[in-house]
Parts: C-alpha cells; structure tokens; sequence
C-alpha cells in the first residue's frame, strides 16, 4: 500500500519534472508536452511496478541453495487477469481520447484543407518549364489533407500569413507569396496565424519544427500544410526530418520569430533588396546563398554548377517556381 | 510421485540408446534434418548479428562527433541501411527461424518439419542473399535506409538498390517458405496425445508468427518487384516525375514491415514463456491467455502499419484509426507482461544465465512498450517521428527484447542442441554487460529525439555531443559483451559438462528424449503424461499408456525415414 502511494507520487513527479522537451514556442507545443507529461505519468507508474516486481523476483523469490522442490502450482486467477486486461484498455481509452482532443486543437482535422487543389509538381516534365506551377489545377486524385490545419477557432478566417516551403536536396527554400520574396531562411511575426505550404522537389524531406512539435514530411507531388501561431521571439533550428541523401544531417536552416513591426520591417527590406537586383537574390548580405550552400557538396551529388546558378533565378518568383533537375531521375 | 522422480524414471529409459549422431560435415550440406538446419540458421543468423554489430559500432564512432570525419557521408548511409537490413533479415528473423526449426517438431512430439526438402531449401536461400548483401559495402552498397522509400531510392546508386532488392525478395521467400512449415508441422503433426491448448507457448506464438510472415511477405514482395520495375525499367509506379506516388510504396512496405516488427518479437514470446516457468519452477500463469494474445497481436499487428506515416501522406481520420488500433496493441501485450510476472511471483528462481536474460527480457522490452503506446499518439509521434526517440524505442523492442530472447533460448536450450553446460559464470558476465551496455547506448537517445536530433545523420549540432558519447561508449561495451559469449560457446560446446537429458528438469517434450536429440528425436513417439508446465503439481500416478507404434500415426513425411 505504501509503495503503491510511493510509486504514484515518483510518477506523477517525475512525469512532470522529466526536463526533456526542449522550449515551448507556441500554444500548440504547451499542448503536445501536457499530452507527453501525462503519458510519462502513466509510463513512470508502469516502468516502476514492473521493474519493482522483477527486482523483488530476484532477490526474494530466487532459489535457496538445496532447494529442490517446486513453487507453488498457481496456473491463473481470473479476477486478477481481468483487472491487468481492464486497467491498460482504460488507460488506452483515455490517452487515446486525450491524443484525439490535443490533435483536434492543433487542427489536425481542418478541412480546409481537404478541398485544396493539389499542385502537381509531378504532372511537369523538365521541358515544360514554363507551365506556371501554381496555376490551380484540376481536382485530381490527391486529394488529401495533409498536416496539421487551422484550429477550430481560426477554421473560418484566412491565415494572416501564408509562406510556400520548398524542400530540395539539402536546403529549405522558402517564398512569400504576397511580396515575391525568396529566402533560405523563414522569418515569421510572433502572434500571427501563420499557414506553411509545404511542397518537396525531388525526394521526400521532413520540415520539422521541434520546438513547436510539428513535423511534416514534404512530399514530391502532394502540397502539405502547416499552420500554426508562433508566440515566442526568438532564433529556433528548421530540420530535415526524412532520409534526404548522403547530406540529409546538413540540410536545415533557421526560423526567427519576431515581433510583427520587426517583421515587417524586414519583410520591406528584402522586397527592396530582391526588387533592386533583379540578377541575384540577396537572401542577406552576410549569408550564402543557397548555390553558395549546394556549391561546396555539388561534387558529391554531380550537380554542375550551372544548374546552381539558376536556381534563385528560377525562385525568384513564386509563379515561375520551376521543378529544377538537381538530381534526375536515375541520378 | 513428484515431477523430478517421474522424470528420472523416463531419462532412465533413453540411457542406454544413444540414437546416432550427426556429424560436423552434416552441417555444410543440404541437410533435411530440422535440427540440423535449425543449428545451420542459429549459426548463421549470429555471423550476420556480428557483421551487423560491427557496423553499428561503425556507425557509433562516426557519431562520437558532430562532424562527418570518421566515414564518408555517402558511407554512413550505406552503413546504417545495411546495419537494419542485416539485423532485420539475418539476425532477428533467421534466428527466430533457427529456434522454431529446432524446437517445434522436438516440443510437438514429431520426428521432423512437414516439408524437410523445403525446410533445407529455404535456408539454403540465406547465405547467398545475405553474403550479396554484406559484400555490397566493398563496391557499391545501398543507402536509402533500409525502408528504401522512393524517390530516394531510385535515385540513388542503381547496383546498390539492385542488390537490396533482389536480397529481400530471396530471404522474404525463404521466409514464406519456413512460415509454411511451421503452420503445417503445428497443426498437422502433433503427437495425438496432444490438443492444441496442451501445445507448449512456443508453438502458439509460431503459429500466429507464420501466419503474419504468409500475410505480410507477399506484399512485401509486390512493393520491391515494383520498385525494382521503377529503378532498372524506368517505370513509374512511385517516382513522382512520371505520376507515380511515392505514398503507395510506403503503404505497401509497411504492410510487411510493421508485421515484421512481430514476426521479430512473438517467436521471442514464446521463448520467455518457455523459460520463466522451468526456472521459477511454477507453472506459466494463464496459459489460456498468453497463448490468444499471441493470436491478438498477430491479428492487430495487421492493421496498425500507417502509424510509421503519421507526418506522411496521411490524411487525419487514417491517423486517427491507425492511433487507436496501435494503441490496444498494449493491452495483450500487457497481459504477456504481467503473466510473466505473475509467474515469477512466490516462485523459486534459479538466477542461471537463462533466466537472467528472460528477466532482462522483460524489463527492457516493458520499456519499449511504454515508449511505443507514447509514439503510438499522433500529435506526440508528429514531434518525435523519425528522431532518436523513435531509435530508441525500437532498439529497446529489437535489442532489448529479441535480442535478450534469443540469448536466452540459446542459454537454455544450449544444453539440448549440445549435450553440454555453458558455463554459468561467462553467462552472467554477458549478461552484466549487455544489461548495461544495452542501457547506456539507448536510453540517453530517448532525451536526444526529444530535445531535437533526427535520425539517419551524419552529422548534428554539437549540443548533443555528450548524450551522443555516452550512448558510443554503450556501444563499445556491448562489442565487448560480445567476448565472453563467444568464448563461452565455443568452449562449451567442445568442453562444457555433460547435461544430460534434462538439466532444468523441465517437462515440454524436447526434454523427454536425449541431449543432443537422436536423428529422428524419439525412438517412440511420446505420450503426454503432464501438461507443459505442470510445475509442482502433485499428480496420481497414472497407468501409462503404451508408446504409439502403429504405422498410421508416425509421421511419414521425413525423409529419414
């Protein structure tokens, strides 16, 4: 009885106390973690009974020496087998009932996205180059919703802010539709309703945010979503969560959230900057450029530099997005 | 009359038969004897569980830094994606094969498999496969992981991803072709003393293993003959610049491959079913249950494959479905565990090598449930999919728990397959240091995949730097564990104490007849006197009935005999 108290209270302490995810930056990520907490609740009190029960086998149930005989014939008690079946579907009901809540917040079920028609970078061969990407095209087969969507209270209002995220061996390239602005790394206001659409050009890639616990794998063909509101300021790591290639651990890059006036100011900036040289896409003056990026591993991949050159041409302009060949086919 | 004078009686009787005995060249060749080629896959499947360890200990040197300076990039990938395929296809599967292949017709009362012929041809099938595959690192090796997702993998060396493919499709047919035996030996060759629910638990958990393996594989084999189009025809059924959808292929994979994480553990179910009763000396608590839940798992296993894609091309109700059924996938496990437990409990535990393994078992593999309910939640598993979390809890199901279950089918039944003791003291040595090594080399990736590192890299941000040391030098030390076990066989098998017939006194059928078993297992057929593990129950001496001789129930399809 007294270690059964014992127990519950180390779990219930530890599940909240375990120090292992890493910041919260948005409404969403406090969701995931309370989620977490309780399942390492639950898993502390599980881990302890049935660690405490081995450890009690070991040294209090273990064999005297000379003892030859046999334990005592119990082959089942049916009252104790039901409660150990009962008690886990219990558990199992309300975790998974509570994962189905934390995911309808998030807007895992938002069906707006259902009804988007899917860009078919597949459909776009390399000579037709000129095909505008963009352009909506029929409802085809691939109508998934994909991601995580609006909450159910943003469901009706339009995301104050959309960013098109294209994953490519190995960077993040990312486009502001509004400004036509092109960056190789992803600037968001803190406070807004901000909606990612995701797009993969050659292989499958993962855009992970761990510090708002949201994960989706760019998929060639199929557009996915992410839509979230980022609350904390502050300098947060983009990751490649898929199998990309051989530099699949290279390929990330950064997300500054900061405040709306500051976003915009720096939104102003890169439209001047981007407007002004036409030729080149200053992402910033400091930073490389993503051919800057590719050009140090195009050895590896046997990318010829001119394929490098174009590709912020090819980016420039969200309605010109190109599938560029970094990699063929039978590459 | 207690067990161990009932079992003295029937020991007595094979003393002075030693039935005739195979030769070491019997193993190299194509032998139909089951005991045979049970030994060819056990030995086989730990040669491929050294060449798989020494790359993960590859890998774990390159990732005692966050930069790529031990091996190449392109390297590293074809080491990680032969590390799974081999410890996959020829470590954990073969060996669950291997133990199956030996133990079923011994512990049903049969004199061989029901298809010797296909028996031998389906292991004959491993050793080219496999020695194609681990040679492919010399020249051109394949590097899309071993769930070689397309695009990636057709886009990636043609030779490599070749090989890979045309490796799994010959070990998944060899692995058709062992479920088939297995299913026919349990149902049709019992002795006919011997119901379905006296069959030890062993048997139960093979005949749900081999029904998923006939499920799963073919599937399996669908999904890579495509690829195999998509990769060397120019085909496209996944590649997306032709419309092909590369989601398909994931839905095809997983439909084998999340079974395969079953067809990997159950075998190992049953080991531990067999060895914790022997050594707690009790009977198995609630065979009835363990046995169903065997047959549970196997059915959910079915339909649980689409939580591996819950940030893929999924959409939310099929997250949700696959959440929920992934979910009560721990509740018959949950009743493995506890009845385990339950067995331990008031028992009289001989703390041998064995046991300790099966003990080890238990608590690393609960580990691995716990964390596998928690992946199992779809916006929990968004945030840690394909990070080490999810590294983690696999090594703790795969290591943890089949590795621990084939070390401990190998201590327990070592002294059946050899006639010899392994030698206690070497045993729990290996068992020290593979509980720790095991330990220290997964459980800090737990915090790594949470805190934000992802798999299948070479290079991470240095944050992670020290987590990542502790779980290299986890690594070394179970290289290291290694050492002990080797030498422990070897010196064991030539050297070790005689056992005798039956050295735990157990009462499953493989320990009614001589250690090592004669050619054809019984001289005759045995009658079941007790259940499997009717440990300490008083019995009234019975009259026994005479062994079956008639022609008719002696099982003709060896072809020894």
């Amino acid at each position: 009885m007294l270690a059964g108290i014992a127990l519950t209270l180390v779990s219930i302490w530890y599940g909240q106390h375990h120090g292992l995810m890493p910041v919260q930056a948005s409404e969403d990520a406090a969701l995931v973690d309370g989620l977490f907490d309780t399942m390492m609740i639950v898993g502390t009190g599980i881990f302890l009974l049935v660690e405490g029960v081995i450890l009690i086998c070991l040294f209090k149930f273990r064999r005297r020496p000379g003892d030859d005989t046999d334990g005592p014939p119990i082959a089942g008690n049916i009252p104790l087998e039901i409660l150990w079946t009962a008690i886990p579907v219990v558990i199992v009901l309300v975790i998974g009932v509570y994962s189905f809540e934390v995911y309808r917040i998030e807007g895992g079920f938002d069906p707006e996205a259902a009804e988007q028609s899917p860009i078919q970078v597949a459909m776009v061969s390399n000579s037709d180059v000129s095909t505008p990407l963009m352009a909506p095209q029929h409802k085809g087969h691939h109508h998934l919703a994909l991601g995580v969507g609006a909450t159910p209270d943003e469901m009706t209002t339009a995301p104050d802010l959309t960013v098109n995220v294209l994953g490519l061996q190995y960077a993040w390239i990312f486009t502001y539709p509004d400004t036509g602005v092109t960056t190789g790394e992803l600037h968001l206001p803190a406070g807004k309703d901000v909606k990612l659409v995701i797009k993969a050009q050659d292989v499958l890639h993962a855009f992970w945010l761990p510090q708002f616990r949201l994960k989706q794998d760019a998929i060639p063909g199929q557009d996915a979503e992410l839509r979230f509101t980022p609350q904390r300021v502050g300098e947060y790591p983009i990751i490649c969560a898929e199998l990309c290639g051989p530099y699949h651990g290279a390929m990330g890059s950064k997300l500054y959230v900061q405040e709306a006036d500051e976003f915009d100011q720096w939104l102003q900036q890169q439209v001047a900057s981007q407007s002004n040289a036409d030729s080149t896409v200053a992402l910033q003056p400091s930073e490389p450029t993503d051919a800057d990026y590719l050009s140090a591993m195009a050895d590896h991949v046997g990318v010829d530099a001119s394929v490098l050159e174009r590709l912020p041409h090819t980016l420039s302009s969200p309605s010109e997005l190109v599938p560029v060949s970094l990699v063929g086919p039978q590459g | 009359m207690t067990q161990a004078e009932a079992l003295s009686e029937t020991r007595s009787s094979h003393d002075h038969h030693p039935g005739p005995q195979r030769k070491w060249q019997d193993y190299f060749t194509f032998n139909t004897d089951h005991k045979v080629i049970g030994i060819q896959y056990l030995v086989l499947s730990f040669i491929f569980f050294g060449i798989g360890g020494i790359m993960a200990d590859l890998i774990r040197t390159e990732l005692k830094t966050p930069a790529t300076d031990f091996v190449s990039p392109e390297m590293y990938n074809q080491l990680l994606t032969l590390h799974g395929t081999i410890m996959i296809f020829l470590w954990i599967i073969p060996a669950g094969s291997g133990l199956a292949n030996y133990l079923i017709p011994l512990m049903i009362g049969a004199r061989d498999m029901a298809f010797p012929k296909m028996n031998a041809l389906a292991f004959w099938m491993l050793p080219p496969a496999g020695i194609l595959l681990a040679l492919s690192i010399l020249f051109d090796a394949p590097q899309a992981g071993w769930t070689s997702y397309p695009p990636l993998s057709i886009m990636t060396g043609k030779v490599g991803e070749g090989i890979w493919i045309f490796s799994l499709l010959v070990l998944g047919t060899s692995s058709i072709l062992g479920a088939i035996n297995f299913f026919t030996t349990i149902l049709l060759m019992r002795v006919p003393s011997m119901p379905l629910t006296a069959m030890p638990l062993f048997c139960w958990s093979m005949l749900a293993t081999s029904a998923l393996i006939l499920i799963g594989t073919p599937v399996l084999a669908g999904a890579l003959i495509l690829l195999a189009f998509d990769l060397l025809a120019g085909t496209a059924f996944f590649n997306p610049t032709g419309g092909g959808d590369p989601i398909v292929y994931q839905h095809m994979f997983w439909f084998y491959s999340h079974p395969a994480v079953y067809i990997m553990i159950l075998p190992l179910f049953g080991v531990i079913s067999e060895i914790i009763p022997v050594h707690s000396r009790k009977p198995i608590f609630g065979y009835l249950a363990i046995a169903y839940s065997s047959l549970a798992i196997s059915f959910l296993g079915l339909i649980v494959w689409a939580h591996h894609m819950f940030t893929s091309g999924t959409p939310a109700w099929l997250r949700m479905f696959f959440m929920i059924t992934t979910m009560v996938i721990a509740v018959p496990t949950g009743i493995k565990v506890f009845s385990w437990l339950a067995t331990m409990w008031g028992g009289k535990i001989a703390l041998n090598s064995a046991m300790l393994f099966a003990m080890g078992f238990v608590g690393e593999f609960v580990i691995g449930g716990i964390s596998g309910v928690m992946v199992a939640s779809v916006p929990f598993d968004i945030h840690v999919h394909d990070t080490y979390f999810v590294v983690a809890h696999l090594h703790y199901v795969l290591f943890g728990g089949s590795v621990f279950g084939i070390f401990a089918a190998i201590y327990h039944w070592f002294p059946k397959m050899t006639g010899r003791m392994v030698n206690e003291p070497l045993g729990i040595v290996h068992f020290i240091l593979t509980l720790i090594g095991m330990n220290l080399t997964f459980m800090p990736m737990h915090a790594l995949g949470l805190q934000g590192m992802n798999r299948r890299i070479a290079l991470y941000d240095p944050q992670f730097q020290p987590l990542n040391e502790l779980c290299t030098i986890g690594s070394y030390i179970l290289a290291v564990s290694a050492l002990p076990f080797l030498v422990n066989m070897i010196w064991s098998w030539i050297k070790g104490r005689e056992a005798g017939d039956n050295p735990w006194n157990a009462l499953t059928l493989e320990w009614q007849t001589s250690s090592p078993p004669a050619i054809e297992n019984f001289e005759t057929l045995p009658v079941l006197r007790w259940g499997p593990y009717d440990y300490g129950v008083e019995r009234i001496p019975e009259d026994i009935e005479p062994p079956l001789t008639s022609p008719e129930l002696q099982p003709e399809s060896s072809a020894l005999s």
